[in-house]
């Protein structure tokens, strides 16, 4: 579908994309991640030939966006980060206008830009002018502009920007509706937002491509392994002895607990397989009574902010 | 192309821009066409038309300025950019669309011949001939103002631009006159402008050595030809100054001559100026 290889965007000295490299699929929902900053825009912005990448290629179903731009770009629906809209022009004017900017054949248009509107829900708007709109009605003409004559690929940068909470949770699921027959790349820095809709994340910091995965995968691989918490009351040495019984911990540290005669552990398994009863069993027969046992699974929330803190500190380290 | 043509179209006659400039044409080449024309009756219609072609230096920004600088302003260029069209069809459409509205008050000023010729007999052939010099000459100006548009993201910028350069491109007659006809004068024009021209290529390339080459290449060429044959350079630099001289290939048609060199003139301008927009923008995309 989308194929990025080793791009590289630079501005003067700045290197805004470095040798990002990534393959998108057909039917599934991307979502780009990053920090202000990070070159999502940027990336999104060379995908779709708005501007030109300084190395590296982009191919669109097979075509290279800057040789056969035509094309390439047939492919796409844009919804960039400030929506492209002409104030002094209604909404039914403005995907007139954008659905023979695309080439949509005259007979479908009319057609085209009603399914849009009726999807965005702008049914009473139509003969507004686009000045006098919110603006979270601006953001749903320039997602109605993307839609239009439903591409197969839709980009969408920061597509819920400026948006109650009420459409927001519209226009995911009019997003996740899309990839019934589309392929969509949205980008964003609301971490619920890309773990809500998302098939698969790639996570970018400083124009590179730090991780990319499932939402689920990357919070399992971020731990490593699962981890449990627990309060269990008894001494240090009682625990250690009932737990050393115990297979698949690969390593309990010990915590002070404000709990009197009590430790706070954590502990680290190996595997996929649920210890938990194994622990209960275990601590039971040493007499050492659990107040407490939670397994923690870290959020996608989590594991941006390790892998973007991470990427600073290196850096700092390096200068 | 089609759609950006229609587009620009219903912006200028759906907002006040097109109709100040229909306007403001119409009544400035009345007010001569009254005095000129009517009241004198004078028989020439294209001496009027040279009298007014000062009008386009203060209208053709009003057209321009804001045809390539807001879109890229507004953001609304990533629409543009980001669909199935190429550049140079959206440059065009866009042109094309401010030729039509140009082409709505020629359309006006051309039954003025019609009324001159129920009071006395005039030569139609020759009004209409000066009124098509007219309209090409204001589709050149339109084509500087285009270009000079795509440059800056500020839509006053561009027209201050435009003005400054149509201006100097109206006095430049003026401005040849102060400069000696020796060949020496023009070696030395040249020269400075053979160092600009180095300044600019410093500014682009940030190479020393490229840039003291070709700056020696230049000077070595003048200083070589000059001492070869320095007849060549005799009036030279007012020749090149010529160039520019937009209202001066106008001249042509007053008299009522279709002037195949206007033409082709006027033509070259459009076609470099819209070219050059093209590369403006392709330049942006890839710096």
């Amino acid at each position: 579908m989308i194929e990025v290889r080793n791009l590289v965007k630079k501005y003067g000295q700045q290197t805004a994309v470095d040798h990002l490299n990534f393959t998108v699929e057909q039917g599934k929902i991307y979502g780009f991640l990053g920090p202000n900053g990070a070159g999502k825009s940027t990336t999104m912005n060379m995908i779709t030939g708005y501007i030109a990448s300084t190395e590296g290629e982009v191919y669109i179903n097979g075509h290279n966006i800057l040789e056969e731009p035509e094309k390439a770009k047939k492919c796409i629906g844009y919804l960039p980060e400030i929506p492209p809209i002409y104030p002094e022009m209604t909404v039914w004017e403005y995907l007139s206008f954008a659905a023979e900017l695309k080439k949509i054949p005259k007979g479908e248009r009319e057609k085209a830009i009603c399914n849009v509107i009726s999807q965005t829900k702008m049914e009473d708007m139509n003969h507004r002018l686009i000045r006098n709109l919110s603006k979270g009605y601006k953001q749903r003409v320039g997602l109605a502009q993307a839609l239009l004559g439903y591409p197969e690929i839709i980009i969408l940068d920061e597509p819920t920007v400026g948006l109650d909470p009420k459409q927001i949770i519209e226009i995911r699921d009019l997003i996740k509706g899309l990839s019934k027959r589309h392929t969509v790349i949205l980008s964003s820095h609301i971490l619920s937002e890309v773990s809500a809709v998302c098939d698969y994340v790639l996570i970018i910091d400083h124009g590179k491509l730090v991780a990319s995965d499932t939402p689920d995968n990357l919070s399992k691989l971020m731990l490593g392994s699962n981890s449990l918490e627990l309060t269990v009351k008894g001494q240090e040495e009682d625990i250690r002895k009932a737990l050393d019984l115990v297979e698949h911990i690969e390593d309990a540290v010990f915590h002070n607990s404000p709990i009197e005669n009590a430790h706070e552990i954590t502990i680290k398994t190996t595997g996929q397989e649920d210890i938990r009863e194994n622990i209960f069993f275990a601590l039971a027969d040493g007499k050492c009574p659990i107040l407490k046992m939670q397994s923690t699974n870290m959020s996608l929330e989590d594991v941006f902010l390790k892998l973007t803190d991470d990427k600073e500190e290196e850096n700092v380290s390096s200068l | 192309m089609l759609a950006v043509y229609k587009k620009e179209l219903r912006g200028y006659l759906t907002s006040m821009i097109g109709y100040v400039f229909i306007a403001f044409v119409l009544a400035i080449v009345g007010v001569y066409f009254t005095a000129y024309n009517l009241t004198s009756a004078y028989p020439e219609f294209g001496v009027t038309l040279s009298a007014v072609s000062f009008v386009f230096l203060i209208i053709t920004p009003v057209l321009t300025m804001r045809i390539l600088a807001e879109e890229k302003k507004q953001r609304t260029d990533q629409l543009l950019f980001t669909a199935p069209v190429s550049v140079w069809k959206i440059v065009c459409g866009k042109y094309l669309g401010m030729v039509t509205i140009l082409f709505i008050p020629m359309a006006i000023i051309c039954t003025y011949p019609l009324i001159m010729g129920k009071y006395g007999t005039i030569s139609y052939p020759m009004a209409y001939t000066a009124i098509f010099g007219f309209f090409l000459m204001g589709c050149g100006n339109i084509a500087v103002g285009l270009f000079l548009s795509s440059i800056t993201e500020s839509q006053i910028i561009a027209a201050v631009l435009t003005f400054a350069v149509l201006f100097i491109c109206n006095v430049i007659q003026g401005i040849e006159s102060f400069i000696a006809q020796t060949a020496s004068a023009s070696l030395i024009s040249i020269l400075i402008m053979a160092v600009i021209l180095c300044l600019i290529i410093y500014r682009m390339t940030k190479d020393t050595l490229v840039t003291i080459i070709a700056g020696l290449v230049m000077a070595g060429t003048a200083i070589g030809l000059f001492l070869w044959k320095s007849s060549l350079f005799e009036g030279a630099i007012q020749k090149f100054m010529e160039i520019f001289n937009i209202t001066g290939h106008f001249d042509g048609f007053v008299g009522g001559v279709l002037d195949m060199s206007g033409i082709v003139y006027m033509v070259s301008i459009i076609l470099i100026f819209v070219f050059l927009t093209v590369q403006s923008i392709q330049k942006r995309r890839w710096s």
